[in-house]
């Protein structure tokens, strides 16, 4: 068949399993009187479109910051105000001020999942696809299946279109970063202003372009692009943040929203660093919020320099995808006030790194869509999480057939093992072992999944099954660190031009 | 190295493949369902509560039982697993009852059930000849056959959004064909028997069985010329599938016998007194006659030849057209519309009989039958073009001329049960679902039969293309206008029309390519 055909038929898909997804049940979906993030979004649709923009991130009469206030950079604010004028066209009512509060209906609910599916179909698809086809040396089988298995990513699906996330969409744009380096920064620049999580991506976009200017030399080319480069970054912001810069305080209070520092270490059962080591001992109790801040900084810091400063001496495309992976994760692990749909922000840019290393990319996927488990159970959508799971690792387990790819070799970690000569016998067994560890955290995830979905916890641990999914998880994604580390750190020229000959 | 791991990975493509339509029907569970879920509740509730002297004479609710005994019996089964789940579903008198656990112990019974499909699509698929050997596993037939048939729209729409237990029955159909194919002939009868009395739909591909088995089984031999030799007849196997008919048959209907029943069973099974549509009309000849019977009536008034009082007021309002009454062209009764659809049939029974082709003729007549019953029968459902579609996929993955046919006979046919699905959520899930099919299905077979010439010609192709537009008037336009409170039946009234038109030509198109067809010498051979 047709490259064509093939790809319809793979965004189809796609599109058919988000509809149906979206058939189910949404977060907050009658639960009065905070509702969830459903009502946070029709919410923003309706302060947008009934305030000025002066008001908007402003605590007034007419805007009650503590229902729901908007928290989020101005693009997300435009966007729901075009979304709002549609609603309007519609129906009035959905959008009233004050009196649509915790407004609910089917044909509302059916306008809420339309929106997110048009931002998916615009941006993320066509970004998924444009992104698969700029893949080289593979084959057109090869591109297909990746863009299938990214755009069968569970974690996206369920939480766009179960729980009901927006922002996400706008991922897509990162996607197009890659082929031009001033394109690439505006498409950045629109993300982070569309939402600041997005800033758990910057270090490597920062160090990528930098590594890039150094190369050519910073008193010729280089200085030319990076000044270019900047004068792009800096027109974008301001370009993005116009209608705000009236005052000074406009744009602090802005920035107060979106950066709400006071709000705690961390919140609910985030699958972090923190959130499992005050297990054993209670961080939030004996630290002050100032140096828990400082603390939380430091770690962060710390856990990023590596990637930063070999991607920053050795530019190349792979490593800025592989750094992306490792610095967004160790913002997710150390960072302050973290929430757990933010692992989304890892996994989106291991999508990318699907085809280069199967294995640990799907195994990484999973357990990231596992750790957000107490969110999706408690938003009614099981179902939809056991069907779209099952799929995925099917869907992976036959167009990559991961089980055969577990040697060092094809984990990326070649250089890795003849740095440790001497421990031969050991590594011998290394896919064996691997394989192992995989279908044991494989079964381990399905046996907790399958227990806190059935099984009511003991009265005196009511927290038992999120807090155990959560340090679960969080014990992977620190293994998984730690592998992204060592790839990075141990990838050089001389270890791909050695795979290419052979 | 490639070939050894084709060979390994031979059949996991197809696990891969059930898998994921399984999937795909469990992410349908909270979607909408039609009246026939409270069908089925009720047949359960029927079945677990009373005795058997009961099960046809019962009629709280409004759904009696009118399938054959076996499919009671299948409930009957069903009940006592349902008992586990929510037993107030099986209380008689809670009607329209619909819990969360009903939802989803009628919703995983069905795909459960479709397990016995998938089994028999994998023997199908072992049936397909292998000769146009494919390196590309995408271009193999038998994997485009399995596709055609695990993810067919029609089926999934049907079963698993709409609410109906045909992908079993379809199964049992095609396991029948199978066996058939692969001379297990016994069992393909004993099949077929046992499917007749779970749903008496399936009487209209009986001709097809019966000749078939008759001409091959009860005949063991032809003449080198293809024509029958009356020597060879076996009584012994004549004896054989009778005594299998015989015994299904009283198992199925014996008790009701002996009480004595079996004229109630059997006005519950076949209500004539149904109009001659159903109440979308399904796109076969009638819908044409009708049309053709309206447009004169229009015309008449326009022109003055016909008297407005005289005119009966025909009941098209609200898109339910129960009773037709046809003003210009004669009434149509259910004996006409018998003997239309038996003269319809007649041709292709002729030809398996005098033209015998093996298995491959079987199928053609099969489908034939389906379609011409469809065409001509009475109170079709829209549903049953799934009869012809599925056994006609078989065909159309072996010759370029059938897989034509199979284009314009599946896109129609799949588009008139769009009408099944009217509510807005489902409206994007039916499109994205049919969209997926066709271009699988257009691609996939067209990549096929590549060497071979076009499967459509110029005036196919505008007709299917032009469905798009009629979908986009339907759904989007039609909804904006005026019209929209006066003439509610137009959508289903131009859907049916135009899905008729290409079903008619699709049938007559596959009896003139039977019809015309000579055996080969080497077809003799074998």
């Amino acid at each position: 068949m047709e490259k064509w055909s093939l790809m319809t038929i793979t965004v189809l898909l796609a599109l058919t399993v988000r509809w149906t997804v979206s058939l189910s049940s949404y977060s907050g979906a009658g639960k009065p009187p905070m509702y969830g993030d459903y009502e946070a979004q029709r919410h923003w649709q309706e302060v947008t479109y009934n305030l000025p923009i002066r008001q908007w991130y402003f605590n007034t009469s007419d805007n009650n910051l503590l229902y729901w206030g908007l928290d989020y950079p101005p693009l997300t604010a435009y966007h729901s105000l075009v979304c709002a004028y549609i609603a309007k066209l519609i129906n009035p009512d959905w959008i009233a001020l004050h009196t649509s509060r915790g407004y609910e209906s089917q044909p509302h609910k059916l306008f809420m999942r339309t929106t997110v599916i048009l931002a998916d179909l615009l941006v993320y698809i066509p970004a998924v696809i444009l992104y698969c086809f700029s893949l080289k040396e593979t084959s057109t089988k090869k591109k297909v299946s990746s863009a299938l298995c990214i755009l069968l990513y569970p974690g996206l699906i369920l939480i766009d279109h179960g729980h009901f996330h927006l922002g996400l969409a706008l991922w897509g744009v990162l996607y197009l970063s890659y082929d031009w380096d001033l394109l690439g920064s505006v498409a950045f620049c629109l993300a982070l202003n569309y939402k600041q999580m997005e800033l758990y991506h910057s270090l490597p976009f920062f160090c990528y372009l930098l590594g890039k200017c150094f190369k050519k030399g910073l008193k010729g080319k280089g200085l030319v692009l990076l000044t270019k480069i900047a004068g792009t970054v800096v027109v974008s912001f301001a370009v993005c943040w116009l209608p705000f810069c009236t005052d000074m305080e406009q744009i602090m209070q802005v920035l107060r929203r979106l950066f709400p520092i006071d709000r705690g270490l961390f919140e609910d059962k985030v699958a972090n660093i923190w959130c499992s080591l005050s297990v054993l001992i209670k961080i939030k109790n004996i630290i002050s919020p100032q140096t828990q801040l400082k603390l939380s900084f430091a770690v962060t810091f710390l856990s990023l320099l590596p990637a930063c400063i070999k991607l920053t001496a050795q530019p190349s495309l792979r490593g800025f995808k592989f750094a992306l992976v490792s610095c967004a994760l160790s913002f997710f692990l150390f960072s302050f006030q973290v929430h757990e749909k933010s692992i989304l922000l890892v996994s989106v840019p291991v999508c990318l790194i699907i085809n280069e290393i199967p294995f640990m990319a799907t195994w990484f996927l999973l357990v990231s869509t596992f750790s957000m488990l107490p969110l999706l159970l408690k938003d009614g959508l099981l179902l939809a999480y056991t069907v779209t799971m099952l799929a995925f690792l099917s869907v992976c387990t036959t167009s990559f057939s991961i089980f055969e790819k577990t040697s060092a070799e094809d984990l990326q970690l070649k250089q890795f093992s003849l740095s440790l000569k001497g421990h031969v016998s050991w590594l011998k067994s290394f896919p064996k072992i691997v394989r192992t560890l995989f279908l044991l955290s494989i079964t381990l995830m399905a046996v907790l999944s399958l227990m806190s979905a059935t099984v009511h916890p003991p009265q005196r641990l009511p927290d038992l099954f999120p807090l155990s999914v959560s340090v679960i998880s969080c014990l992977h994604f620190i293994l998984f660190l730690v592998y992204f580390n060592v790839v990075i750190l141990w990838d050089s020229k001389n270890s791909r031009s050695q795979k290419k000959i052979s | 190295c490639g070939a050894a791991m084709a060979a390994a990975g031979g059949r996991s493509w197809f696990r891969g493949l059930a898998l994921g339509v399984s999937l795909l029907k469990c992410l349908l569970v909270p979607a909408y369902y039609s009246t026939d879920f409270e069908v089925h509740r009720n047949w359960l509730a029927i079945t677990h509560n009373l005795p058997l002297s009961q099960w046809y004479y019962e009629a709280t609710s409004e759904w009696t039982l009118d399938y054959p005994p076996f499919f009671a019996w299948f409930e009957y089964a069903l009940s006592h697993v349902a008992k586990y789940f929510d037993p107030k579903m099986l209380v008689i008198e809670n009607l329209n009852y619909s819990s969360h656990a009903t939802i989803f112990f009628q919703r995983f019974s069905v795909i459960f059930t479709d397990i016995l499909f998938i089994y028999a699509v994998h023997e199908c698929c072992r049936c397909v000849n292998g000769k146009r050997a494919a390196k590309d596993i995408l271009e193999k037939p038998t994997f485009i056959l399995a596709v055609l048939l695990l993810w067919n729209f029609g089926l999934l729409i049907v079963d698993h959004i709409h609410f109906q237990y045909n992908g079993f029955l379809f199964g049992l159909m095609l396991l029948s064909v199978a066996r058939l194919c692969q001379r297990r002939y016994l069992e393909g009868a004993l099949l077929f028997a046992v499917l007749l009395h779970f749903k008496h739909i399936y009487m209209y591909v009986a001709p097809a069985y019966g000749i078939y088995l008759l001409r091959s089984y009860c005949f063991t031999a032809n003449h080198a010329d293809g024509s029958l030799k009356w020597r060879s007849f076996s009584f012994l196997h004549l004896t054989l599938l009778g005594l299998i008919v015989c015994l299904v048959s009283a198992l199925s209907l014996g008790p009701f016998i002996v009480l004595g029943q079996l004229p109630q069973v059997m006005s519950r099974l076949f209500p004539f007194k149904r109009g001659l549509c159903h109440a979308y009309w399904a796109p076969n000849f009638w819908a044409l006659y009708n049309a053709v019977d309206k447009a004169l009536t229009v015309l008449g008034l326009k022109c003055n030849f016909l008297d407005h009082t005289k005119i009966p007021k025909a009941s098209m309002t609200g898109g339910l057209v129960q009773e037709f009454q046809h003003t210009v062209l004669p009434s149509v009764t259910p004996l006409a519309t018998l003997i239309c659809t038996f003269i319809s049939i007649l041709p292709s029974v002729f030809c398996l009989w005098f033209k015998p082709q093996g298995p491959r003729g079987f199928l053609q007549c099969l489908v034939l039958c389906a379609l011409s019953s469809f065409m001509f029968g009475w109170h079709v459902h829209e549903k049953a073009i799934l009869l012809a579609i599925l056994p006609l996929s078989l065909l159309s993955v072996q010759r370029a001329k059938d897989a034509g046919i199979y284009l314009i006979l599946t896109t129609t046919g799949h588009f008139s049960l769009f009408p099944l699905l009217f509510t807005p959520p489902e409206l994007p899930t039916k499109i994205l679902l049919m969209l997926l099919f066709t271009v699988y299905s257009f691609s996939s077979l067209k990549s096929l039969f590549r060497r071979e010439r076009p499967l459509l010609n110029w005036l196919e192709t505008i007709y299917l293309i032009q469905l798009v537009p009629l979908e986009i008037f339907c759904e989007f336009i039609f909804p904006l206008t005026p019209w929209k409170w006066h003439y509610p039946f137009v959508p289903l009234l131009l859907t049916s029309v135009y899905c008729a038109l290409g079903v008619t030509y699709a049938w007559l198109k596959l009896y003139i390519s039977v019809l015309t067809e000579r055996i080969s010498v080497r077809q003799k051979a074998e």
